[in-house]
């Protein structure tokens, strides 16, 4: 609308009459998913579509010294068979660096290896058939020669000189170190009355997606267009860096993502399968699709959280906690990923550990190591799991070293509710933290003290309950100070389009995607609710790169928060270009009017004066009866990113209740408890649901989930049989409570959701574990706590 | 490479003649050659239980059956049993309770939950909890299926859910 007036609110957008917000509201479009009627990748046909099957190397280190596919090449159904280095003449290799990572280095990585792999599973040839089964069958009788090389496996001795450097042009096997020393520490540790110090380690894990990594890329060489059809949390980065690497313009590459089969931080990178299947398109002038089996997906999809992390905590008598000390390790495979880097894991350990607590003596140190093992890089709660058991592993040691219960040592250190806005020793701005309000919220919903007394009375009985408490807090709502600023094209900024079409519905096109979140159903919620239009009139366009605005996507706990505003923003502009064109047609004024239930009404009584419906009509068809110089305008369009915090923190806890039984080393989860405050809730059951969804892969890598390698650097349970994941019987009821802190950085005021399950969970359950078997003077910083680990610790094998 | 074999089967009530390799499981027989793609392929060795379909009324997992072992069967899909409208009150609580996030276990989870209820009227959470074991699902958690298919049973038996 030229010349648009503003329509100041009486109610705020969002807290009108029949608003969404704050409701329980069935997500749309789930008939589609539940009658198996969706459209994932896997589930794609084009005409002339090939099969690509990758030939991946057995060893985790060797030089290749030849491939003979001459028998392959003969195969039925086999359409070509390609190398990297043929393939190098069509897509260009990558580094994945950021410069705000100071020193992190990496080496260049092709789609497909040439001359040497390094891990087991890296691609060696692209074996392209009219179906997979011959593909497959094709691959059995390529012939590639292989001369081992020495595996750097061990982390632990990556950086020993007599390790041999994977890189040689790097010169050491070091990506990334971190250093932080802040406040006084050693002063503080000398002044503790107690001084405890334990080593964790963690499990290397990865996200057992449901539906595998799945790719279509169709070039149309008649268009000189790239169409890749993939399950993809970030469709912009990834039409970016297709582009780049293929020497295309971005008008070239469009993103397609349909529906997706979990992600969970797994489809958030750049594959470089994933990058040949495109460079094959171009090279082929066909369709060509990838569909990662099980086996590929655990030697692929990226693995995480492979940190041992020594801890140090200083304690005076009266529960103080005077400082923390980490010396973190991990190791990341042999190239930090593409393009996000995998050095951000151990950065937010430094960044997080004793984040909640009111301590400013913090000393750490964090260490990036290549290894001959599958990369490693972002999964849900990047880095929180890792510095939540450290820390709160930590502080449970320091109240039974004093003999403090571990809510009242918890109660004696986290930062006050009321002393907001407020930073961190490693520098994180906190706007409004309620860790006091959770953890009291907590007590009640467990009934801790109650729970405390069964406890005792069944230790009698020679039962062994435990309870583990675990304070956490976790980034949200990423500004550009997460990779805009280390030079990655990946936007922090989301749009959102709205427009009224001819019959008075609304169609939405958002920049952020869906995975089963229910990014849909709160970005129909919030238009629905500040339009005055029903929820059903709302329909919501995501994961098209040629049909939404620009922005980041899904990950990071960012849609909400930010792709919610932008829907917001978007439709307060409709909103009032919609009253003023009403006013132009009713002769009164936008702020004598209002819109309800899909009509406009009068502002004063709500009575009814012209349906959406006709409005629309009138606009689309007969502006000629308009008054002369307005021009309607039904679509606006608003993007957002937050510019005042970096990241919008939120924070919780947890509590565990489990049983061990110290005969067998199983452990039985009782009951999970979650207080959380992700500030402004659209729809509870959808929010409860990321945090019990997220709990459940936490506790899966508390108890089951790790990676085992041997020191060839053979992973040796790459099946689901082998893998365990959280399954429904070993799985607890989880209780979800809320304590609600808006952001003031948005009118929404909503921050994110997504990892805060993940984030505490495991630490919640470990601190059980020893909690319960505090009879035996048995302490296990080591997850996952197999039968095995819990044995061990008491001595029984 | 073995020639093809001929079969004959019921699926969702329709009669399909189809020419096949022996090698090929069902769960690939009815995505590829039927285009029912609502039998979803997860772990293709048995374990994560998407591909969960029924044959001649009994839940199995199809990347473990060859498609020349259903020639005269009775196979049933998701497809089927959302048109017959035989799930459509646990469709309905799997939607209420938002027992489902990417969707991709879900027909599976369906199938099997149907199971258990034809076997079973009234089961408690742990019995359903255990009826489900065999199906992953890594986005919910567990807790809101187990919640829709207890409100279902409930539902069935005439009482308040």
């Amino acid at each position: 609308m030229t010349g648009s007036a503003t329509h100041p609110e009486t109610l705020s957008a969002l807290d009108r009459p029949n608003s969404y917000i704050g409701k329980v509201v069935p997500r749309p479009n789930l008939e589609r998913l539940m009658q198996g009627r969706g459209l994932y990748v896997s589930d794609m046909e084009l005409p002339r579509m090939a099969h690509v099957v990758f030939l991946r190397s057995p060893h985790a280190h060797a030089k290749i010294i030849g491939i003979d596919a001459g028998a392959a090449r003969r195969m039925p159904g086999i359409i070509a068979i390609v190398t990297g280095k043929e393939l190098a003449a069509v897509i260009t290799p990558w580094i994945g660096v950021l410069s705000h990572l100071k020193g992190l280095k990496s080496a260049a990585q092709h789609a497909i290896a040439i001359d040497r792999v390094c891990w087991q599973g890296e691609a060696v040839a692209a074996i392209v058939a009219t179906s997979r089964a011959m593909a497959e069958d094709a691959a059995e009788t390529v012939s590639v020669e292989y001369e081992e090389l020495d595996a750097v496996t061990d982390m632990r001795t990556a950086l020993d000189p007599e390790t041999p450097v994977i890189h040689p042009s790097l010169g050491d096997n070091l990506a990334f170190e971190r250093n932080l020393d802040a406040g006084a520490v050693d002063a503080a540790f000398a002044d503790s009355d107690e001084v405890v110090e334990a080593e964790f380690i963690f499990g290397r894990h990865t996200g057992v997606t449901l539906e595998p990594r799945a790719v279509v890329a169709d070039w149309n060489a008649a268009e000189a267009r790239l169409t890749i059809y993939q399950g993809t949390q970030a469709p912009h980065m990834v039409q970016n860096i297709a582009a780049i690497h293929l020497g295309l313009e971005e008008s070239q590459v469009r993103v397609v993502c349909k529906d997706v089969g979990g992600s969970f931080g797994i489809k958030v990178h750049i594959y470089a399968d994933e990058m040949a299947t495109y460079a094959l398109s171009k090279l082929l002038r066909r369709p060509v699709k990838f569909v990662a089996d099980r086996v590929e997906s655990f030697n692929t999809d990226i693995h995480a959280r492979d940190h041992r992390c020594k801890g140090r905590i200083g304690v005076k008598r009266d529960g103080t906690i005077t400082a923390f000390e980490i010396d973190d390790l991990t190791g990341i495979g042999p190239y930090s990923m593409y393009p996000r880097t995998s050095a951000i894991e151990a950065n937010q350990v430094v960044n997080l550990v004793g984040g909640p607590y009111l301590t400013k003596n913090y000393r750490a140190r964090a260490r990036v190591v290549f290894q001959n093992k599958n990369v490693m890089c972002q999964y849900r709660a990047v880095g929180h799991p890792i510095a939540c058991s450290v820390t709160e592993g930590l502080v449970d040691l320091a109240a039974a070293k004093i003999g403090m219960d571990p809510v009242e040592i918890r109660r004696r250190n986290l930062i006050a509710d009321d002393a907001y806005p407020c930073a961190s020793p490693s520098g994180l701005r906190f706007e409004q933290l309620s860790h006091h309000a959770a953890i009291n919220k907590l007590m009640a919903m467990m009934a801790y003290d109650k729970l405390r007394a069964e406890q005792a009375a069944l230790r009698d009985k020679n039962i062994h309950r435990g309870i583990g408490i675990a304070s956490f807090i976790e980034v949200t709502n990423p500004s550009a100070a997460f990779y805009g600023v280390g030079g990655a094209h990946i936007s922090s900024q989301d749009g959102v389009a709205v427009r009224l079409d001819a019959q008075g519905s609304v169609i939405c096109q958002t920049s952020i995607t869906e995975q089963g979140q229910g990014s849909e159903s709160l970005t129909a919620q919030i238009v629905g609710s500040v339009l005055g239009v029903s929820m059903e009139r709302v329909r919501v366009i995501l994961g098209d790169t040629d049909n939404t605005p620009y922005g980041g996507g899904t990950w990071a706990s960012r849609g909400a928060g930010i792709g919610g505003e932008a829907a917001l923003q978007a439709a307060k502009v409709l909103r009032s270009n919609v009253l003023d064109v009403a006013a132009a047609i009713l002769q009164s004024s936008s702020a004598e009017l209002d819109i309800v239930n899909n009509a406009i009404v009068s502002a004063s009584d709500g009575s009814p004066r012209i349906d959406l419906k006709e409005l629309a009509r009138i606009v689309y068809f007969r502006p000629d009866t308009l008054p002369p110089g307005i021009q309607p305008e039904l679509m606006a369009t608003r993007h957002f990113v937050p510019r005042e915090y970096p990241f919008a923190f939120t924070n919780g806890v947890q509590a565990s209740w489990l049983e061990v039984d110290t005969n067998t080393g199983f452990i039985k989860l009782l009951r999970h408890w979650v207080v959380e405050d992700c500030g402004t809730i659209i729809n509870p059951q959808l929010v409860d649901e990321q945090i019990r969804g997220g709990v459940v892969q936490g506790l899966g890598a508390a108890l089951f989930e790790k990676c085992i390698y041997d020191e060839r650097g053979q992973l040796t349970n790459a099946n689901m049989a082998d893998y365990l994941v959280p399954m429904s019987r070993e799985m607890p009821d989880i209780d979800v409570g809320h304590v609600v802190s808006p952001t003031s950085e948005t009118e929404l005021g909503a921050k994110g959701a997504g990892e805060a399950g993940t984030a505490g969970a495991a630490a919640a359950v470990a601190n059980a574990v020893n909690d319960a078997l505090k009879p035996f003077g048995a302490v296990i910083s080591e997850i996952p706590l197999t039968p095995q680990v819990i044995l061990m610790a008491l001595g029984r094998i | 490479m073995t020639a093809h074999m001929e079969i004959s089967l019921d699926v969702n009530g329709e009669r399909v003649e189809a020419h096949v390799l022996p090698r090929l499981n069902l769960a690939d027989f009815l995505r590829e050659h039927l285009r029912l793609t609502g039998t979803h392929v997860g772990c293709e060795h048995g374990v994560c239980g998407a591909c969960t379909v029924r044959v001649n009324g009994e839940i199995v997992r199809s990347c473990l059956m060859l498609a020349v072992q259903s020639h005269g069967a009775s196979v049933e899909t998701i497809e089927g049993l959302s048109d017959s409208g035989e799930i459509a009150d646990l469709q309905a609580a799997f939607r209420d309770r938002n027992a489902l996030q990417c969707g991709f276990c879900t027909p599976a989870m369906l199938m099997a939950a149907q199971d258990l209820l034809k076997q079973q009227a009234d089961p408690d959470r742990e019995r359903i909890r255990e009826h489900l074991s065999g199906n992953y699902c890594r986005c919910t958690g567990y807790q809101a299926i187990i919640d829709a298919i207890e409100t279902t049973a409930r539902r069935r038996m005439g009482r308040k859910p």
